[in-house]
């Protein structure tokens, strides 16, 4: 007894959707493919093989399939691709999506249960996207006396400054979305920003518990980001430089993390702190002041700043592992292209096929993301075991440990790094 | 007619610029079925007035037009985790009022189904003393490991959690075959596993900077407001029930009674944790003890009529003392039915020690006074 549709009839179902398709397609002819037409027509298009590529080239890969790889490796050039799918955007999502799930199974399995179960037949691999579903259907709600702009702003805000922190990281040789000679400047000021976004939200709700956790927020991340930025100094001044590329250069024989441990311990911890994980999560801390910051937030705000806390994490992860444990070097695991394919092509069958644009991604670059991914899961796995293990921590607990001891292991680290520095043995000039 | 004078917690009283209210529950993650008015200055609690009652069921009037026996469905739903000890003081009192002399095969089961269901409470506190403090392990943990106890009590008594298995006259239905193995093993696995939690709750270096020294009740202030139980011992007063009026066969067995003499809320929360333990002494000491076999209940006539007079009989529950009043006037039905509840009495302490502490403190000093609303309400 079916009781979700009663009226359901499965020839009205199709029909209703070819109905939709066909109105997608008439759409998409009569108003899409010339938007796009016009759009690459103002573009500045790369030149492929001293070819100017031009918008009707551009889709000629409709017709001939042998072109989608140079026109591919041609946009892979643009900064839109760069920002939008992989060293900033869409990889970053990925692997916050890939934290989520982990994280969801790993606890689950320290706890004695099961974890998403169901959704996606499959160890509930599709859990994060029926989650998300929801929160998109959701009702945002909104408290009468709030301040609307900022409260509408705050969520928004959020995703788009972790967005800019992922930006400045560097994943492999040459693919970074901004190579500033300041960038660890430039990360450190984009951390700077996420207090006030916290503040901002918690005020403009007008509410009791968001203010409490706003003020929390604003405690514990000011008084953690002057050790996190001290803990960091050790490696710029070894290094000498504040651009990540080249700190991830020089570590190609061996990772700061020998040297500076001190550091990346305390780096560590300000991160979690940072992070608002436990056991640093009082801005959130369900049983004293429900959900904290986040209690007005409802349906996609919610859902929004969810994603710029995951964000957040793959890139406070993905700094650790380019300031303490090298970057992309390591050893090459990854094979080498095969050259056959390129002098002699791939045969299948009767047929012979010779793809242009072979390779996409160099030897190197590949292996270099290989790394980077493996070193920054390892970091954001010790960043969710805490969770199963560890209580929530005190406000005065926590300003003590924040102003009392870490700033003064993060000096410790300074000194080594200068006495490392000034003995010869490691910086400009020294033996290794 | 006079101005309306407004419950203490809504008084409109002089703005203070300082001072924020807070109105934690009913609709709070960290409340229960209750209310708890806070006022903080900064992170600092300055007052505090805890207000239960959003879950009276007037179990004590319903008990007043059924009789006897009809009163024990609906006398053990104030705590449904800890339902044969809740029951337990009305069942001694209802055999003394109806002149039943009971079997000693019956008090043996009566006390291992009581140890059990304090267990399965114990579990289910501890379970949210976890998650009060942000632990998801230590919620987890323990309803999982709760699940082999309950098992046993579906065994015994054919519910997982009401089970309605004390009676006057013994209890409801004897033991199944091969119980003592069955109970045994998974008694002592249950054993191994809570000395695990130690490990990664109770000597866990934030959970004792977090909790120790915090919402301390001294001795004195401890038996001056009446606390029971776990709260009185962890303050360092050394007073069960199960020792020092023992009823039915706590006399005759082997257990002791544990003292903390800090009151903090590290002790509070410590004491059931180690009571536990001791339960299970107690039930591999009782299945050692118990008669093989007999009859375990006494044959009712219907309808008992008790004799006229009032019995006052009380037990150890997992909170504390538990007491049952009830008065007779020869009728089937009591004339009244009076429970002293543990929960009520040691919910009194928590103004006392809630103020000065700061708001972080407040989950963990609430939840460790062993309380649960829906028994104080009734």
């Amino acid at each position: 007894m079916s009781v979700i549709a009663p009226n359901f009839k499965l020839s009205e179902f199709i029909k209703s959707i070819l109905d939709n398709a066909f109105w997608i397609l008439l759409i998409f002819v009569l108003v899409g493919v010339p938007a796009v037409m016009f759009i690459l027509f103002f573009i500045e298009m790369p030149v492929i093989n001293g070819e100017l590529l031009t918008p009707f080239l551009a889709l000629t890969w409709l017709a001939d399939p042998s072109r989608t790889l140079p026109i591919l490796k041609a946009f892979m050039t643009t900064d839109l691709f760069r920002i939008a799918a992989f060293p900033g955007f869409g990889f970053a999502a990925l692997i916050a999506a890939g934290t989520i799930f982990v994280e969801r199974k790993m606890l689950a399995k320290l706890q004695l249960r099961v974890g998403p179960f169901y959704c996606g037949k499959v160890e509930g691999i599709l859990q994060l996207m029926g989650d998300g579903l929801k929160l998109i259907s959701k009702e945002i709600i909104i408290p009468a006396k709030a301040d609307k702009p900022l409260f509408w702003a705050a969520p928004v805000l959020f995703v788009a400054t972790a967005a800019a922190f992922v930006a400045l990281i560097p994943v492999t040789p040459g693919w970074v979305v901004a190579d500033l000679d300041v960038g660890l400047l430039a990360v450190f000021a984009v951390i700077g920003f996420f207090p006030i976004i916290t503040i901002l939200s918690a005020w403009a709700a007008n509410s009791k518990f968001p203010f409490i956790g706003g003020i929390r927020a604003l405690f514990q991340m000011v008084s953690f980001e002057i050790p996190l930025i001290l803990s960091l100094l050790g490696a710029v001044i070894l290094t000498g430089t504040l651009n990540l590329s080249e700190i991830v250069a020089s570590q190609s024989s061996f990772p700061w993390i020998i040297f500076l441990p001190v550091g990346a311990i305390v780096f560590f911890i300000t991160m979690l702190a940072e992070l608002e994980r436990i056991p640093f999560d009082l801005p959130e801390a369900e049983s004293e002041i429900v959900a904290g910051w986040l209690t007005e937030l409802s349906g996609m705000m919610y859902g929004l700043v969810q994603l710029g806390t995951y964000l957040k994490l793959y890139a406070f992860a993905a700094l650790f592992v380019v300031i303490f444990l090298g970057g992309w070097n390591g050893p090459m695991i990854w094979p080498p292209f095969p050259e056959e394919i390129l002098t002699e092509g791939i045969v299948a069958g009767p047929v012979t096929a010779h793809i242009p644009g072979l390779p996409v991604f160099s030897q190197e670059v590949l292996n270099g993301i290989l790394m980077f991914v493996l070193k920054t899961v390892g970091v954001i796995f010790f960043i969710l075991l805490p969770r199963g293990v560890f209580p929530r921590i005190r406000v005065d607990l926590l300003l003590d440990l924040g102003w009392k001891k870490l700033i003064g292991l993060a000096f410790v680290n300074i000194f080594i790094a200068l006495g490392l520095l000034y003995a010869g043995i490691l910086g400009p000039g020294g033996i290794f | 007619m006079s101005t309306p004078t407004l419950p203490p917690g809504l008084a409109i009283q002089k703005a203070d610029e300082r001072i924020m209210t807070l109105n934690v529950g009913p609709q709070h993650p960290g409340s229960g079925h209750m209310r708890i008015i806070v006022q903080i200055d900064g992170d600092y609690i300055v007052a505090c007035d805890p207000d239960p009652g959003y879950v009276h069921r007037g179990e004590e009037k319903m008990a007043e037009y059924r009789n006897y026996v009809l009163n024990i469905p609906h006398l053990e739903r104030p705590v449904i985790h800890d339902s044969c000890n809740i029951l337990y003081p009305y069942v001694l009192g209802a055999e003394e009022l109806l002149g039943l002399e009971i079997s000693e095969r019956a008090k043996y089961v009566r006390v291992i189904a009581s140890e059990l269901n304090r267990c399965v409470y114990t579990m289910y506190w501890l379970a949210i003393y976890g998650i009060f403090l942000g632990h998801s392990t230590m919620f987890m943990w323990p309803a999982g490991d709760r699940e082999l106890l309950i098992d046993l009590l579906e065994k015994m008594t054919g519910a997982r959690v009401t089970h309605s298995y004390f009676i006057p006259g013994g209890v409801r239905n004897d033991l199944p075959a091969n119980f003592e193995d069955v109970c045994l093993r998974q008694v002592n696995y249950f054993e191994k596993r809570i000395k695990e939690y130690a490990d990664v709750f109770y000597d866990n270096p934030i959970l004792i900077s977090r909790t120790e020294k915090t919402g301390i009740l001294t001795r004195e202030n401890a038996i001056r407001l009446g606390t029971t139980g776990s709260v009185l011992r962890a303050s360092g007063v050394d007073y069960d029930v199960r020792k020092k009026e023992p009823y039915d066969v706590y006399d005759e067995l082997d257990f002791q009674t544990n003292v903390l003499k800090s009151g903090d809320s590290y002790a509070r929360s410590r004491i059931p944790w180690l009571d536990m333990m001791e339960s299970c002494r107690i039930i591999r000491d009782a299945l050692q003890k118990m008669p093989k076999s007999g009859s375990v209940r006494v044959k009712l006539k219907p309808n008992p009529k008790g004799i006229l007079g009032s019995v006052y009989k009380r037990i150890e529950s997992g909170r504390g003392a538990l007491g049952c009043y009830i008065v007779s006037d020869k009728k089937p039905e009591p004339y009244r039915v009076k429970l002293s509840v543990p929960s009520f009495r040691n919910l009194i302490a928590l103004p006392h020690l809630l103020i000065g502490e700061k708001l972080g403190n407040m989950p963990s000093v609430y939840w460790s006074l062993n309380y649960w609303p829906v028994e104080a309400d009734r």
